[in-house]
């Protein structure tokens, strides 16, 4: 956990106030520090993430850009090189398929590329994520797609806390990061220092502790397994969450320390099961030492096989649900299996 | 010899009499260094001595030289997949690039990079770049930053032509140009994308018609010419360092080589490329030098012998370098 020194105020703000407060908590400390994307400025961001930055630090240094995601990407990449610390948003992550070819080629590649010699010190941040009937082109989760690739720091905040303090680490960074923030989480509310804090990037949470099983999250899965878990609570399954935070480099300790002790693992996440990120969860934990404690085979709930539907009800059907995880979790237990 | 000076050359061309001497001699240096060290890495490949493969750019010496002449050491460029000539423009030591082509310790990128990776951020070159136009947005990135940075310093882009028909080409110029920013474009036209004809693929005549559609200058010169090459590229960083915006300029020129290791030149005839070895760029400036008096063949000659004693030189140091190990495979790894 962190240290926040007792007299720091601690206020309830909402996950995309925290960003915010971030933002505005580096652009104050750090001159280097700026952010540019669609629609950013005067508009505030498509999900009001941005909001009045450009009245507090001027449209110098909180650029609205033309749609053009692959220019942008270039231009982080020119200008993190050359000495400045760029911030750019994509209206949703679908966009950033457009610029992989400067995320991907580029700015992963550089440092090692040139011997070492230069580093890519920027940050990427995207809504991602599904539950707002916006259909399969601004819907989906692509975070293993950008995790495949080494060179790529890859960060998956689910709480208010840890939106602000990955940001302020990622900052702080001196290689690309890519934040995945998820537009349910926007309007949620949490605690959050008041201070500037940092959350340590490729370092788990233990978001409720438990030794009957493991459920292993990313992103918004995090949260709906916290309220499922203090369902199973209640039927007597002590379930213990773990919140990845950080889905390269992941935190492979923390997941089989966890399933070390409680011999089961579920591993819950919104991109696409096949070949996602729960897989490389899975075969994290099949290739240690937790392997021997296994009472269960591991079991994954990923998206479904499909491009994310419109219908709500289609759509709530395509990923894990807080129903879904609960009735997985106690299934485990129960029943060796899902 | 006498010193040539411009009251006694009266017929001198103005881009030519702009040039000092100390300028010239450096220029004719460079695009002589450019030349050999390419021939010599070809050399190491036939026998060889290098894996992987190279672009070269022989025959479009004077376009880097040109405009890299007029960069200050604290001026950036980006390059090219073509970057060699771009590189030693902008002041890159051969023997630590041949050391890159070998692969060894010493490169600049330490062996992991190769030809097509060549960096060297301390002399202000952000990199070749292994992708087609991967190189324009990064240098409007550059550019915004100098704005932001209030600082002195342009960004020289160079692509080629067949990066023009990239998106990143269209969307690096627009931002560029809606932002005012200090960078010129410099499209190094050498008439094929690959085997792919530019007047096969582009909707234009030329690469500098596009300007128009960005609002900005386009300006056609003969990138054999190296005077004319240096007189319009110190026009446009000028207007670029004071803040006017972006240009774009179209450098035509051909590559006499193939374009890699792999071509067998069935898209083009071998009249094409004798008509444009007779329009050698070195050659070129070396007839006007002493024609005019500005520079005696003697010089020149010496400064073409201390060009091959360089290169000899630097392929003794990139053998002789230590190779890297695969122990140190995951240094600079990070995630």
């Amino acid at each position: 956990m962190l240290d926040v020194a007792p007299q720091t105020e601690v206020r309830e703000l909402t996950y995309a106030e925290a960003i915010r407060e971030a933002m505005a908590q580096a652009m104050e400390a750090d001159p280097r520090v700026f952010t540019f994307g669609e629609d950013i400025g005067t508009y505030g961001g498509a999900f009001g993430v941005t909001g009045d930055l450009i009245h507090r630090f001027g449209a110098e240094r909180v650029i609205d850009t033309p749609i053009s995601e692959l220019g942008m990407a270039g231009v982080a990449v020119g200008a993190a090189l050359t000495g400045m610390r760029p911030v750019l948003e994509f209206q949703f992550s679908d966009f950033s398929l457009l610029a992989s070819e400067q995320i991907i080629n580029q700015a992963a590649k550089i440092r090692f590329m040139f011997g070492g010699k230069a580093s890519v010190p920027l940050v990427i941040r995207m809504p991602g994520g599904s539950g707002t009937g916006a259909a399969a082109q601004h819907s989906q989760s692509l975070e293993a797609i950008f995790a495949h690739i080494p060179g790529l720091i890859v960060l998956q905040p689910s709480t208010p806390h840890d939106a602000k303090g990955l940001l302020l680490s990622a900052l702080d960074n001196p290689n690309p990061v890519l934040i995945f923030e998820h537009k349910l989480l926007y309007k949620v509310k949490g605690p959050v220092p008041a201070q500037a804090y940092r959350v340590p990037i490729g370092q788990a949470a233990i978001r409720r502790e438990g030794g009957d099983v493991s459920i292993i999250t990313t992103g918004i899965m995090a949260v709906r397994a916290t309220a499922a878990a203090e369902r199973l609570a209640a039927e007597g399954i002590d379930a213990e969450v773990i919140d990845l935070r950080t889905i390269r480099p992941m935190d492979v300790p923390a997941i089989v320390k966890s399933v070390k002790k409680t011999s089961r693992a579920l591993i819950v996440y919104e991109s696409v099961k096949t070949l996602g990120v729960g897989a490389e969860i899975s075969a994290a934990i099949a290739e240690s030492e937790a392997f021997d404690y296994l009472d269960a085979p591991i079991a994954r709930l990923g998206g479904k096989e499909v491009p994310l539907p419109y219908n709500p009800v289609l759509e709530k059907a395509s990923v894990p649900q807080e129903d879904d995880i609960f009735n997985a979790a106690r299934a485990l237990v129960r029943e060796g299996h899902i | 010899m006498a010193k040539a000076s411009l009251a006694a050359i009266p017929n001198q061309r103005p881009e030519l009499a702009q040039l000092s001497d100390d300028q010239l001699k450096d220029a004719f240096y460079r695009m002589s260094l450019i030349r050999r060290f390419e021939e010599e890495a070809e050399q190491c490949y036939m026998k060889g001595l290098i894996h992987g493969t190279m672009h070269l750019s022989i025959g479009q010496e004077a376009s880097a030289v040109g405009t890299c002449m007029a960069l200050t050491p604290s001026d950036y460029i980006t390059s090219t997949h073509r970057g060699h000539g771009h590189c030693i423009g902008k002041g890159a030591d051969p023997k630590f690039m041949l050391a890159e082509f070998f692969g060894k310790r010493t490169g600049y990128c330490r062996g992991r990079g190769g030809s097509m990776h060549i960096a060297d951020i301390e002399a202000g070159n952000l990199g070749a770049n292994g992708i087609v136009g991967g190189g324009l947005p990064i240098a409007a990135g550059a550019a915004l930053s100098i704005k932001m940075r209030k600082a002195d310093e342009v960004v020289i882009c160079f692509f080629g032509d067949g990066a023009s028909n990239e998106g990143a080409f269209h969307e690096a110029l627009n931002m560029a140009s809606i932002w005012k920013l200090p960078v010129v474009f410099v499209c190094e036209n050498n008439q094929y994308g690959m085997s792919m004809a530019f007047s096969r693929a582009s909707s234009v005549a030329n690469v500098a018609d596009r300007a128009v559609a960005y609002s900005m200058p386009g300006v056609i010169v003969d990138g054999n010419d190296l005077p004319g090459v240096h007189s319009v590229m110190a026009q446009a960083v000028a207007r670029a360092r004071a803040g006017e915006g972006p240009s774009l300029v179209e450098c035509k020129t051909y590559r006499t080589r193939g374009h890699s290791r792999s071509d067998r030149n069935l898209y083009r005839t071998k009249e094409e490329i004798e008509e444009w070895k007779a329009r050698c760029p070195i050659e070129r400036l070396k007839a006007e030098l002493t024609a005019t008096g500005r520079i005696g063949a003697d010089v020149l000659d010496a400064i073409t012998a201390r060009v091959n004693d360089e290169i000899a030189a630097a392929v003794v140091f990139a053998q002789e370098s230590e190779a890297p190990d695969p122990s140190q495979l995951a240094e600079d790894v990070y995630a």
